[in-house]
């Protein structure tokens, strides 16, 4: 049970893990005001906190130069179509393997685990050359189809650790009342797994926008999302730090809102279920 | 209708036989109880009944209609499950509208059905409500008015109360019974509790290990119980069974007498011993007997005021024409 | 519950899952292979030639194969080393009562949902940079020489803005297995007389080991990957001082166009990963049961 705390010690510790919190957020503090600081505040030495001219202008100019919205959209659309595909081919599978389980379910579960640990330089070079040949090579299209698929382990799974907490019972109520496995899953477990699955689009939208290394490597301009617009500036505009760090909090802020929402499902999702 | 008949149903699990191949019949109308210890089959054979699991073989005819290979929901019956089962998300209302919304009713008969089970039930003031927001016993209520919105021909119960209180068991108890009467219709009722069998059943199926151990009418098998396996099963509490020198007296393995066919005195009788504990229940004791040499401990029901305290000598004597008697197999000896 | 019907529909659910998977493994990983086997430069195309195993033998024999192999163990063991330290650190100040705690996990949650180019550009420019970064600012306010971290310390700053970035993420998860732990069974310890450090020592490590040995394999197998990073910082330099084996197979393949010689570096790659891999699913695999 609960016990008293002192509060000295309670004082102590608050005092500590603010101060914590605060210096491992502060990288992200810091870009937030710098981009609202002119280009000579933002490297005025020694560096201005609060007190400067406060201005929007950063986020005009690095809209207007580099037509941030449509990276932007680049984004939108393959993080939430990457998941939504995700969670049509994921959902009946995870009914499967929660509700009918067999010999093998267990393997098949292991098998898409273990295509998750495959490392995507190992893949580089085919994927390249048959997006190169197809024509998928910087296009929206063929960004949702690989991260579908490398996420799509991942939604399996969190899916199937949330089937497995509906009592199967229900399911089969629904069955008794004449329900078809459509309108089974449609009426009854979806509804059900609400929670689940909203934690699932969310931490899976997070992980696609996030995604660094097929973003980078299969897109050149025009389906270019967030993360290679970003890496752009690693080129001597960077230098332009107000403007960098504009476009750095608008392509961070809504994963980071959405984040915080899904702290909690985080831990299940990417432990496949082994902490909860 | 509702007559079904089960003929060489069998179930395995890999090569674990749960139920060896097995006949009964099930009459309409009749209100049919399984009881048994846990693991005895019972419910794997209502799940077989309503078509949850595949038999292994044998056949399944409902109303003289092969219904082996029929799925759940196409064999007309309704089931009531243990944990209610009942869809969290939707309200009372569609809870209950929910077979008749697969069946395609439309709004208007599916509201009228509803409201007409919902006030045989007393569940009318919470239609709106979801399963969360209700007590155990309403719970129960709704996943019954699931069962008869469809007007099944025959109600599958699997455990239905064990998940409530004692009190509002006894409660539910009558409900059930009562609605028995009322619609008519066969019900197939699965329990491990002999109290609820003997007090609901026209007919108890005993099963043991996946066997039908005896068929009967609950007072069939408080009399005449076939073997020592429903002899110790029905009744409460259970049946003396007396094996060794004792039985040899009468000529038979085993013999049974039940503690209500004892009669307690402290000065003279058959057999001798100490009282161990009592249980007084206010109308009746019952008095578990040490050291008569014949069983670890003889349990005898007296009147709810015989003075006997822990340690004092009884003499206790059988009534020897309520007797039962059992041969080296354990079966009945007429 | 399980009858033939259902279980047909199962196998007919699971089936487009297994199906993309499958071939999202078989077809390039088997394309890889091949490659690996041929002389293929994007450059000259047409030229494709069998060429047995020479490119294993060129790639495994390249010095910057040993600097790759090396950095990556530098920066995943580096990583590892200080989130895993730092994370249970700050999960047991975080188990701890305090005001406020819910705030302080949304802070310290934070930089795991920052995508990694952000990160390396932010760390690079506004932290690092020897002219303007605020490091710089710090040191000359303290009367010290600005440092040129990525010139100077390339692999030491790369560790640290990768265990910015998945110190959050040892956190959490220690801190949910911390939460899971019985205080009872710390409160029985204390009425054995136990101190705190023991207490620490005897109960809550080993009760974290679990949770400890799945942030190692968790945080391996995307470590072993670790790219943005690298690319957006120092681009693998200076020399091959922070080309990790992810990198130099980027390089050779997409930079060199030597597709050859990339495809066997990938089959390396995923060898070592699988090494790891089959420790995590074991892992992962014994908890299935429970």
């Amino acid at each position: 049970m609960a016990r008293a705390v002192t509060n000295r010690r309670k004082t102590i510790a608050t005092a500590a893990a603010w101060t914590i919190g605060f210096l491992i957020f502060f990288p992200i503090l810091w870009t937030v005001l710098t981009s609202f600081k002119s280009e000579a505040d933002a490297i005025a030495s020694p560096p201005k906190f609060l007190f400067f001219d406060w201005t929007l202008e950063n986020y005009a100019t690095v809209q207007e130069r580099s037509n941030y919205f449509r990276h932007f959209w680049n984004s939108v659309v393959i993080s939430v179509g990457s998941t939504l595909i995700g969670l049509a081919i994921a959902i009946p599978a995870a009914w499967a393997m929660a509700f009918v389980p067999g010999k093998r379910t267990k393997d098949v579960l292991m098998w898409m685990l273990s295509t998750k640990m495959l490392p995507p330089v190992g893949v580089l070079v085919p994927i390249y050359l048959i997006f190169r040949d197809t024509g998928l090579l910087d296009t929206r299209t063929g960004l949702v189809i690989v991260l579908t698929l490398i996420n799509l382990p991942i939604i399996v799974w969190m899916l199937y650790t949330y089937f497995k907490e509906i009592p199967a019972d229900i399911l089969e109520a629904a069955r008794m009342d004449g329900a078809s496995l459509r309108s089974e899953i449609l009426y009854v477990l979806t509804p059900m797994a609400v929670p689940g699955i909203a934690s699932t689009l969310l931490l899976n939208i997070i992980l696609a926008w996030n995604e660094a290394f097929w973003t980078l490597n299969l897109t050149a301009a025009k389906a270019a999302p967030l993360t290679a617009f970003i890496a752009s500036y690693s080129s001597p505009e960077g230098l332009f730090y107000a403007k960098l760090s504009a476009a750095s909090t608008m392509a961070i802020a809504p994963i980071l809102i959405m984040g915080w929402f899904s702290q909690k499902q985080l831990v299940r999702g990417l432990t496949f279920g082994a902490v909860k | 209708m509702g007559r079904i008949t089960l003929d060489k149903v069998a179930k395995r699990f890999g090569d674990v036989e749960v139920i060896p191949p097995l006949d009964l019949t099930i009459e309409d109308g009749e209100f049919v109880v399984f009881v048994g210890p846990s693991g005895c089959g019972k419910s794997t054979l209502l799940r077989l009944i309503a078509g949850l699991e595949d038999v292994s073989g044998g056949q399944i005819r409902i109303d003289g209609k092969d219904a082996t290979a029929v799925q759940p929901a196409k064999r007309g019956l309704a089931m009531v499950f243990q944990s209610y089962a009942l869809y969290p998300h939707m309200t009372v209302r569609k809870n209950i509208a929910f077979p008749l919304r697969m069946a395609g009713l439309s709004q208007q008969e599916q509201d009228k059905k509803v409201e007409g089970a919902a006030a045989v039930l007393n569940l009318t003031n919470y239609l709106d409500r979801r399963p969360g927001q209700l007590s155990g016993g309403q719970r129960q209520r709704v996943a019954i008015g699931r069962a008869i919105v469809r007007e099944p021909s025959a109600f599958l119960f699997d455990e239905p109360l064990s998940n409530l209180d004692a009190a509002l068991r006894v409660g539910m108890r009558l409900e059930i019974s009562e609605l028995h009467n009322r619609l008519a219709t066969t019900m197939v009722y699965v329990t491990h509790d002999q109290v609820e069998a003997m007090t609901m059943a026209d007919k108890i199926v005993v099963l043991n290990a996946g066997r039908i151990e005896q068929v009967g009418s609950p007072l069939e098998l408080y009399h005449r119980p076939r073997n020592t396996f429903v002899a110790g099963f029905i009744g409460s509490p259970k049946m003396n069974l007396i094996e060794g020198a004792e039985a040899a007296k009468h000529g038979v393995a085993t013999i049974g007498i039940r503690p209500e066919h004892i009669a307690v005195s402290p000065e003279s009788g058959t057999w001798k011993g100490k009282v161990g504990v009592s249980e007084h229940l206010g109308s009746d004791t019952f008095f578990h007997v040490l050291d008569t040499g014949l069983a670890d401990a003889i349990t005898v029901r007296a009147g709810g005021e015989v003075d006997l305290h822990h340690g004092d000598t009884v003499y206790l004597s059988p009534d020897a024409a309520k007797m039962h008697r059992f041969d080296t197999e354990g079966l009945r000896i007429e | 519950m399980a009858t033939k019907a259902s279980r047909s529909a199962a196998r007919l659910m699971i089936s487009p899952a297994v199906i993309l998977l499958l071939a999202w493994m078989i077809v390039p990983l088997s394309l890889t292979l091949y490659f690996s086997t041929l002389r293929y430069n994007l450059l000259m195309p047409g030229m494709e030639e069998w060429a047995g195993f020479s490119n294993y033998y060129y790639f495994l024999t390249d010095p910057a194969f040993f600097d790759a192999l090396r950095n990556t163990l530098v920066l995943v063991g580096g990583v590892l080393a200080i989130t895993i330290v730092g994370g249970v650190l700050l999960a047991i100040l975080l188990d701890q009562p305090m005001w406020g705690q819910g705030v302080v996990r949304v802070l310290v949650i934070a930089p795991f949902f920052v995508m990694p180019t952000v990160s390396a550009l932010v760390w690079k420019n506004m932290f690092m940079n020897p002219v303007s970064g605020l490091f710089a600012s710090l040191f000359k306010t303290l009367g010290l020489q600005p440092f040129d971290f990525l010139a100077h310390a390339p692999m030491f700053s790369i560790i640290l803005i990768v265990s910015w970035q998945w110190l959050p993420f040892a956190t959490l998860i220690l801190l949910t297995a911390m939460q899971s732990l019985d205080s009872e069974q710390l409160e029985a310890a204390e009425m054995d007389g136990a101190p705190p450090l023991k207490r620490f020592w005897f109960i809550t490590l080993p009760h974290l080991a679990r949770a400890i040995t799945v942030v190692i394999l968790i945080q391996t197998i995307f470590l072993l990957s670790v790219f943005a990073e690298i690319l957006v910082t120092t681009n693998g330099g200076p020399g091959t001082a922070t080309t990790n084996l992810t990198y130099l197979v980027y390089a050779q393949s997409l930079l060199q166009f030597d597709v050859g010689g990339g495809s066997a570096g990938g089959v390396v790659a995923i060898v070592l990963a699988n090494i790891v891999a089959i420790f995590l699913m074991r892992m992962i695999g014994k908890n299935l049961d429970a």
